[in-house]
């Protein structure tokens, strides 16, 4: 176990910039005005900033979930309020399923 | 004094054509929208043509946004939302703004029989393989019977009364009648109707496995909806959508709006299923009922009737619907109005049909034409006993005196509903 904690970060080889990138592509169509993403950075929130509807939040974590091939438990999806806490459990989720 | 109602949009979503002005073309010309479908050889349906809108990747593209057009997966409901914008739009009306109030003075009442059959199966696998929270937010939205009036409402900032209605083939008819009539109470100043159904296996099986679907003409579809004929056996599944944008003549002048149509009047009723009506035919005395209260409705008497764009589906019932409108209409042996079926060329659009059939009678009014009903010839004996071959036009026919045109829907369940509309003139 001790082992397996010490090899797990050099699984994490995805950077954090590249995790941005894929997550503002996933983000875009969910945002009704595209002059606000002009404006993205770590600490936009997602409904009060990007003003996604909260409703459409779900399909957001959905779209994340496919396109990074993690699962994210329903407590981490409701806590997630912006974008760098999303790069955040992404990093983290990536990390535990290529470490298994 | 009740106000005159009138239509100052009009859009549609038919097999043969998309688009009001394309339709019109379609009609004069007589084009069939009836073809063949392979999924239905595939799935081993008996009727193996059906009538489906030709919508393009392109008008999708135009019209809705990438995230709609990626969820928006019922048919049902694009078809819907496309022919509300047009009809929309030709009325001239505006599309709502970001932090606006809502349109306290217009609604909708969006008619659908199973709008929403994509997502609901695709929704029924998941959830039976464990994967509810796979479902995300667009299955609600669609699959509810209320997804169309829903999906309106926010389109156009509607802030009226936005419903949905529900009376299986009569639905269309009756979306117009329901709207007109809020605004005759003086509850709305405009109302947008209209109805609108799903293509497909699923929503079409069912009429298949009850031997009404046609299953003698896959090898000739163009032929295969023959409403009138001798050769009538059933009727070709078809889907799409029609939209009207009813308002008060006196909220649609104040605005410099065109006036398309006017709405006389109309009617709903049910036949109990006594008196010879069952789930799945209709009691006549109840329908020559529903046709005497809508001339009732309308203030005028049946002889005022230029013509008929009836039901008429190619089954038994085309027979029984002539014979009612002889009696309701009082017409004399010999003489009889017009009379078409659109079934013809678009074959029944189930819950979207009475929608479309109102667009093809506007057209009609405004263009001082009655179109052909297709396949009619030779006539079923007992509909050649009561009317002349020439009621029913093989090819258009100019009637530039057209005014009026008598509109019947009915539904599974016994269910009724009959309108008139006319040409618009101020002074009629």
């Amino acid at each position: 176990m001790g082992r397996e904690a010490l090899i797990f970060p050099y699984f994490c080889a995805m950077e954090r910039s590249a995790v941005a990138e894929k997550l503002v592509e996933i983000v875009r169509p969910y945002v009704p005005e595209a002059e606000l993403l002009t404006q993205l950075d770590e600490g936009s929130d997602f409904l009060k900033d990007l003003k996604i509807n909260s409703a459409h939040m779900i399909d957001v974590v959905l779209d994340v979930e496919e396109a990074f091939d993690i699962e994210i438990s329903d407590e981490a999806a409701e806590s997630l309020q912006t974008v760098g806490q999303a790069i955040d459990l992404i990093l983290s989720q990536a990390g535990a399923s290529s470490g298994h | 004094m009740s106000q005159r109602i009138v239509v100052t949009g009009m859009g549609v979503v038919a097999p043969n054509a998309i688009g009001c002005s394309d339709f019109d073309q379609a009609l004069r010309t007589g084009r069939s929208g009836v073809r063949p479908d392979s999924r239905l050889v595939d799935m081993g349906f008996a009727c193996q043509i059906s009538a489906v809108p030709p919508i393009q990747e392109d008008l999708l593209q135009a019209e809705f946004d990438p995230l709609t057009r990626r969820f928006l997966t019922s048919s049902g409901l694009v078809y819907g939302l496309l022919a509300a914008r047009e009809a929309w739009r030709m009325a001239g009306l505006p599309f709502p703004e970001v932090g606006q109030a809502p349109w306290a003075d217009a609604g909708t009442q969006f008619g659908t029989g199973l709008s929403g059959v994509e997502p609901l199966r695709e929704a029924i696998y998941k959830v039976d393989e464990g994967k509810v929270r796979k479902l995300g937010s667009r299955v609600v939205e669609q699959t509810m019977a209320s997804g169309i009036s829903a999906w309106l409402c926010g389109m156009f900032g509607l802030g009226n009364q936005c419903s949905t209605n529900s009376s299986a083939c009569a639905t269309g008819t009756e979306s117009i009648i329901l709207a007109a009539e809020r605004i005759r109470q003086g509850k709305a100043k405009v109302m947008l109707a209209g109805s609108c159904d799903s293509e497909g296996p699923y929503v079409w099986g069912g009429f298949d496995s009850m031997r009404v679907l046609v299953r003698q003409a896959n090898g000739h579809p163009e032929e295969a909806s023959a409403p009138l004929s001798a050769r009538a056996a059933g009727f070709v599944p078809g889907a799409g959508a029609g939209a009207l944008v009813l308002e008060s003549l006196e909220h649609a002048q104040s605005r410099g709006a065109t006036i398309l149509g006017e709405y006389l009047g109309g009617a709903i009723n049910s036949g109990g299923q006594l008196q010879g009506g069952t789930m799945t035919a209709s009691n006549s005395e109840a329908v020559v009922r529903a046709m005497q209260m809508a001339l009732q409705d309308a203030q005028i008497t049946g002889d005022k009737v230029n013509a008929i764009n009836g039901h008429l589906t190619a089954t038994m019932g085309d027979p029984k619907e002539v014979k009612n409108w002889q009696k309701a209409l009082n017409i004399a042996q010999g003489s009889f109005p017009f009379i078409n079926s659109t079934k013809s060329m678009i074959g029944h659009c189930l819950g979207a049909a009475g929608s479309i059939e109102a667009v093809a009678c506007l057209l009609q009014l405004r263009g001082g034409y009655i179109h052909p009903s297709l396949n009619a010839m030779p006539l079923h004996p007992d509909i050649a006993d009561i009317l002349p071959e020439k009621a029913i036009p093989q090819t258009a026919v100019e009637v530039p005196n057209l005014k009026i045109i008598a509109k019947s829907g009915f539904g599974f369940g016994d269910v009724n509903a009959v309108l008139l509309l006319r040409k618009w003139e101020e002074k009629r």
